[in-house]
């Protein structure tokens, strides 16, 4: 056993012709939070969508915590570890927070009524506070619904849900592409109690100040194809741009696109 | 831990923003409602200073007119009980037009089994069953009608399930086949006078006690369990509810059996009122169990709406209509005014929740 949380070999995906993923090596340690960086089309979500079983791969290898996994579909993903937030938020509009937490893993008394066994509300609120304080998520209701919540509210309830049932893997595609600057520093912060927590992330970014500021290492696609694996400390921003617009490739990846 | 305690990091929860519930408002217009009649009772020339909740002419001995407000009540009472379950359906952002036609087979099938074998010393023609005459306990009619709704329902609920098709086309198709059945069973004849003991199903307020506990019984599932949790995310958002764990499909089996079942309770409660079952019951009743929620703040796109504001509805529902005989307005315009207050009511509790969203 090594201190690897998810390996990827030759990870390939074809739309048809259109080779959006081409034989991508990957590996991520536990602990780690590594940044995926890359233009439009650059292959960044196809390559989240293959891990988490959101899309068949046409091709490679996805070994999860020492397994080799094929993820039928994204719920096969999440019972085994691994929790995406994806820019089209999971959350039910119309149920507050406690309930989204614990959606479809409710608390309950009375098991033995079945479907109909009932909820136990008290203990699945005070855990709702305890997971909030433990991701640093400062909601002002939590029995307040998601639809009146605000658009970084809702991200941070959804981080939170991830963060908060022990996933050995977390994967945020774009979690601030639509927020103000207030909700956006939350959710960095929550990010960063992550890390502090030594749980590994995944994060899918345009914004160039975020990933400096949080990751260890970029990773960098471009055209299908990852460019550059670049450790934070050895490089900086006009770096890694030159990379994302191919003005450069990294030396071991070099014919690659 | 009151819920300031973690309203930090500069976002600060704002009391007046809280909803005020729903059915707060559902009261209030059912209130308004009764007074506006009430008001046109004294207004109106040719009312004679009657009045539409008070007993005028010491008739009873409490003050209200208490024969005006049971019709009322017993008139929702049964399409009450359908829309308990139509409620459930829509919440999980379904819908079914089925439960009429389905109210009228159930009855058919239901009476048969319940018929007597004597009407005054006189053998009694056994619509189905001919010369097998033998009383059955009132448990048998009651067991069939249900097993009856619960497989009508489980077609319903597994086609929309595994066949994707829209709600609407499924139940829109279970209704004439439930019209068909209605028919079929007797081949058009009515079946009457069932035993006692199933006659007292639906006798003098019964259909009321019935709707009441299935209300709270409903009340309770959907507030309190897991069924009602996911029936309210599955309406809510079916992916989120999906990528939970929910196994959907056989959610909304469930939610449709159980919708199916409280329809042909209903049956069972209407035909042992009338004390016979015709091929025509129900007619409309699935469009007025719908409207009785949709009036209650159900919302029609599902993930909104209590069985407190269908039972409301319900009542507001019978006020109406109950008012409009009252003030002697002919059946044709109560039909035109009814539809009317529907959609007023769906216009209104839409602009509200457009209102709520953008203060939020």
């Amino acid at each position: 056993m090594s201190d690897t949380i998810l390996e990827t070999r030759d990870l390939t995906k074809h739309y048809g012709g259109v080779h959006a993923l081409e034989g991508a090596d990957f590996a991520l340690k536990k602990g780690e939070h590594v940044a995926i960086m890359g233009d439009n089309g650059a292959g960044k979500s196809t390559f989240v969508r293959q891990i988490t079983g959101v899309e068949q791969r046409t091709r490679g290898e996805v070994i999860f915590d020492g397994q080799p996994v094929k993820f039928d579909g994204p719920l096969d993903a999440r019972r085994a570890g691994i929790e995406a937030v994806f820019q089209t938020l999971a959350l039910a509009d119309h149920l507050d927070v406690p309930d989204n937490l614990f959606l479809g893993r409710e608390k309950t008394k009375l098991n033995w009524l079945g479907p109909f066994r009932l909820l136990d509300y008290k203990s699945m609120r005070q855990d709702t506070l305890a997971a909030l304080q433990k991701t640093g998520v400062k909601i002002p209701n939590i029995s307040n619904t998601i639809e009146r919540m605000s658009g970084g509210q809702r991200q941070c309830v959804a981080i939170a849900r991830t963060a908060s049932f022990a996933s050995k893997l977390t994967i945020m595609d774009e979690p601030t592409a639509a927020l103000g600057v207030q909700e956006t520093a939350q959710v960095e912060n929550i990010i960063r109690t992550l890390k502090e927590q030594g749980e590994p992330l995944i994060l899918i970014s345009h914004n160039m100040r975020q990933v400096m500021d949080l990751v260890d290492r970029i990773i960098v696609f471009r055209r299908g194809r990852i460019v550059a694996n670049l450790r934070k400390e050895e490089t900086d921003g006009q770096d890694v741009v030159a990379y994302i617009t191919g003005a450069k490739t990294g030396a071991e990846y070099e014919g690659a696109a | 831990m009151a819920d300031q305690a973690h309203g930090v990091g500069g976002l600060t929860y704002d009391k007046s923003k809280r909803g005020w519930p729903n059915e707060a408002n559902i009261f209030i217009a059912l209130i308004i409602i009764i007074a506006i009649f009430e008001i046109l009772g004294q207004v109106l020339p040719y009312m004679n200073g009657q009045s539409f909740l008070f007993d005028t002419q010491e008739r009873f001995d409490s003050i209200f007119n208490e024969a005006r407000l049971r019709i009322i009540i017993l008139q929702v009472a049964i399409i009450g009980i359908i829309s308990l379950g139509v409620t459930q359906v829509i919440i999980s952002g379904g819908i079914d037009l089925s439960s009429g036609p389905l109210v009228g087979a159930a009855a058919m099938i239901v009476m048969s089994f319940a018929q007597t074998e004597l009407v005054n010393g006189n053998p009694n023609p056994k619509a189905v069953f001919g010369d097998w005459a033998f009383d059955l306990p009132v448990l048998v009619p009651v067991i069939v009608g249900l097993c009856f709704g619960a497989f009508i329902g489980a077609i319903n609920g597994s086609l929309i399930a595994f066949t994707r098709i829209p709600p609407f086309i499924a139940t829109l198709g279970m209704f004439l086949i439930c019209r068909g059945i209605a028919q079929w069973w007797t081949k058009g004849q009515p079946v009457s006078f069932p035993t006692e003991s199933f006659a007292w199903l639906g006798a003098g307020m019964m259909p009321v006690v019935w709707f009441l506990l299935l209300a709270v019984l409903c009340h309770v599932i959907l507030k309190y369990t897991v069924y009602g949790k996911h029936t309210y995310a599955i309406g809510s958002n079916e992916d989120a509810a999906r990528m939970s764990g929910i196994n959907v499909k056989r959610h909304k089996v469930m939610v449709y059996m159980i919708a199916s079942m409280l329809a042909a309770f209903a049956a069972i409660i209407l035909s042992s009122k009338n004390l016979t079952a015709q091929t025509g019951m129900g007619q409309f009743y699935e469009l007025f169990a719908i409207a009785m929620a949709v009036i209650g703040g159900v919302s029609l796109t599902g993930g909104r709406g209590s069985i407190i504001g269908t039972v409301l509805g319900a009542m507001v529902f019978g006020a109406i209509q109950s008012g409009f005989t009252y003030i002697k307005l002919d059946a044709f315009y109560q039909l035109m005014a009814m539809g009317t207050i529907i959609i007023s009511a769906v216009v209104l509790d839409q602009w509200r929740q457009q209102r709520a969203a953008a203060a939020a």
